[in-house]
């Protein structure tokens, strides 16, 4: 029997399928993608459940070509995703650029595993943080959510949808294999009660409609294809008609219209969770999967007389600056575990800007951060303080 | 900024489907791709469909700057993903008619993978291909078109590779129509598009169009006139035979013509069926591929 757009009710669920079931609540009824562990999943769930909604699932030849068609959807009026792992998201990367360039809402999961190339295609990373940041070529302002369960898997896809649609980019959603593959309960809402944001439309006639210029808050309304406002869309740098223009002057304009819309809204966009902070002299700041090791060896920390908190990143990217300036000025250290050899630490001293010591707590990949190894930076970072 | 009309004397019947604010246009004088995109503007006049059901997508390339003309919803994607952005297009408004215009080397070299899964498919889509035989927007280097042994800023000897034959490529990836002219037969070109559009299912035109300014030059055919001459005179029209023997031999004959228009169900026919759970079970299907298409609702 065809079940609806909104699975309301409580599941026990992973985290690829609940990324599928978030997309669908959010309104997506495109989705492209081609196979790729650890985040076939969701293009599997896909593949039954956008048929029985009345969308369209296509199994594409490879990721480039997923991409650009979650792009064409998209400009033809529909909410689209794709899903992939590292070796697919780099391939993605080409046309990620021309969603920024041209202001496509879409989505990305990107469901990470250990690398480079090929690396671990079965066990967990978190190396692609940077990637998703700066991996296309050219300048423009990123947006990237990492969810730490399969319920934020559900959550962190609605919301990744909304951001999506009301800053017109391609948003990214960092998961990790552990997140993906993991199977939790998952509650999903009823449709009155989830939140759902759709793009602006220009509220003026075809021949006064400049489908680049943006409104206050930074976005310029997007007409798609069909509504009569006959829109020309290039990834040549181009003026506010979207026409071509090759020069500084238009450079700078559509630069800076990228960057600041994302920019200007930091405090719209950014979300972040704290556990135990209240009284923390030392905090260890984490996303994705490593929160939950992060969670264990903070309530651990406590135990043992050290007064740890976490600081739990919601919002990759845009990156909480200010933030974490003012968490580095209250706090005697900041801890930062990840599945990479330091990525995301970088920004955390960035910010914190010496006023207090930043700890790495690194890991290769292929399996998560064991929460003693976090303990163990807590203890030394309390002993180094104190 | 506001778009501004240049109001002409008396209006050029093409002129509601230009973006004449954006002319002159970047192609060389006695370039291919014009004479090709005047057919493209008259066929669609010629369809009778409402404007706002059409749409142009293109790739990166000489070819690829028609999009940028067109007063329709229009597309200029990245180099050789213009098929599969189409795609995307296509299957989320299926009521707009998606034209696909591209180069010889955007559509075949780096877009190589997606085309001929889009023919497999048989994605609901126009394909018009501009082939001059080189890459003309970097300064002419050698293609999957360049014919073997011609000279390119990349192949200064001569193209030690053999080239594809895209008509047979097409047909045998399951175009459901294919045909190739020169950028002489005008009225053959807008035929065919008219015809292409009309057709359900992964259409291709080709279109062998001088470079003169890279391909004609440097092969010493010679400019705009001396390759248009070349066109005429070497060109020969075949109608209906195996696109395998349409060769494009430059030393003797360029077979151009309507090689193919079968009907297939396309993907959406299919995609339909399935998920009404009217398609016969597998294997029962082997051996009826080609039944007509069922009617699309909606």
């Amino acid at each position: 029997m065809a079940r609806g757009a909104v699975l309301t009710g409580t599941y026990f669920m992973n985290g690829d399928e609940a990324c599928c079931e978030g997309a669908l609540a959010a309104g997506c009824r495109f989705f492209a993608a081609y196979p790729i562990t650890p985040a076939t999943e969701v293009a599997e769930r896909m593949s039954e459940r956008l048929p029985e909604v009345g969308g369209i699932f296509i199994q594409m030849e490879d990721e480039l070509a997923s991409m650009a068609a979650i792009l064409g959807a998209s400009w033809g009026g529909t909410k689209a995703m794709t899903s992939t792992s590292g070796p697919g998201f780099s391939l993605m990367l080409e046309n990620i650029g021309l969603g920024l360039c041209t202001e496509t809402p879409c989505v990305v999961c990107n469901v990470q595993r250990a690398g480079p190339s090929t690396g671990l295609p079965t066990l967990v990373g978190q190396a692609d943080m940077m990637q998703a940041r700066w991996g296309a070529h050219g300048h423009y302002e990123a947006i990237a959510v990492s969810p730490s369960s399969p319920q934020e898997m559900f959550d962190f896809t609605v919301w990744a949808f909304n951001l999506s649609e009301q800053y017109r980019l391609p948003v990214i959603i960092l998961a990790d294999e552990v997140v993906g593959h993991m199977t939790e309960r998952v509650v999903i809402p009823l449709a009155d009660d989830i939140e759902v944001v759709d793009r602006k439309k220009p509220k003026v006639p075809p021949g006064k409609y400049l489908p680049y210029h943006p409104d206050p808050d930074g976005v310029a309304p997007m007409a798609t294809a069909g509504e009569g406002y006959r829109v020309h869309v290039s990834g040549l740098t181009h003026d506010e008609r979207g026409y071509p223009v090759m020069n500084e002057v238009a450079q700078e304009e559509m630069i800076d219209r990228l960057v600041q819309k994302v920019r200007r809204n930091v405090d719209r966009i950014i979300r972040y969770d704290t556990f135990l902070m209240d009284d923390a002299e030392l905090a260890v700041v984490a996303y994705g999967i490593s929160v939950r090791s992060a969670k264990r060896a903070a309530a651990e920390a406590r135990k043992r007389g050290i007064k740890a908190g976490v600081v739990k990143l919601n919002t990759i990217w845009p990156f909480p600056e200010d933030m974490i300036r003012d968490l580095a000025g209250r706090v005697r250290a900041l801890i930062m575990p990840e599945i990479n050899y330091g990525q995301m630490v970088l920004e955390l001293e960035r910010c914190a800007a010496g006023l207090c010591p930043v700890r790495l707590v690194p890991h290769a990949g292929g399996a998560i951060i064991q929460p003693e190894r976090i303990l163990a930076a807590l203890e030394v970072a309390a002993k180094e303080t104190a | 900024m506001t778009a501004k009309r240049r109001k002409a004397a008396s209006p050029h019947p093409h002129d509601a489907l230009l973006r004449t604010d954006r002319i002159p246009h970047i192609w060389c004088s006695g370039c291919g791709v014009g004479t090709v995109f005047g057919s493209v503007l008259t066929a669609i006049q010629k369809s009778g469909l409402p404007p706002d059901d059409i749409a142009m997508v293109s790739g990166i390339g000489c070819t690829g700057r028609m999009a940028g003309y067109l007063n329709l919803d229009s597309f200029h994607t990245t180099h050789g993903r213009a098929i599969p952005f189409a795609t995307g297009l296509k299957l989320a408004r299926p009521q707009t008619s998606v034209l696909v215009a591209s180069g010889d080397g955007d559509l075949f070299a780096i877009g190589g993978n997606h085309f001929i899964h889009a023919a497999r498919r048989n994605m609901d889509l126009t394909i018009i291909c501009v082939n001059n035989f080189n890459y003309g927007m970097t300064g002419g280097q050698m293609a999957p078109s360049t014919p073997f042994g011609a000279k390119t800023t990349t192949s200064r000897i001569g193209n030690c590779e053999e080239p594809f034959n895209f008509c047979s490529l097409a047909a045998e990836c399951g175009a459901v129509y294919v045909a190739r002219w020169t950028s002489l037969h005008i009225r053959w070109i807008t035929d065919s598009i008219c015809e292409a559009m009309q057709k359900k299912g992964f259409s291709f035109v080709e279109i062998l169009a001088p470079c003169a300014t890279n391909f004609g030059k440097r092969n010493r055919i010679g400019g705009a006139v001396e390759l248009a001459k070349f066109f005429h005179e070497r060109s020969v029209i075949r109608n209906h035979i195996d696109p395998k023997e349409a060769v494009l031999d430059f030393n003797k004959h360029l077979v151009v013509g309507k090689f193919v228009d079968i009907d297939r169900p396309t993907f959406m026919d299919n995609y339909e069926l399935i998920n009404r759970r009217e398609m016969e079970n597998w294997p029962g299907l082997e051996g009826k591929k080609l039944r007509p298409a069922a009617p699309v609702q909606g």
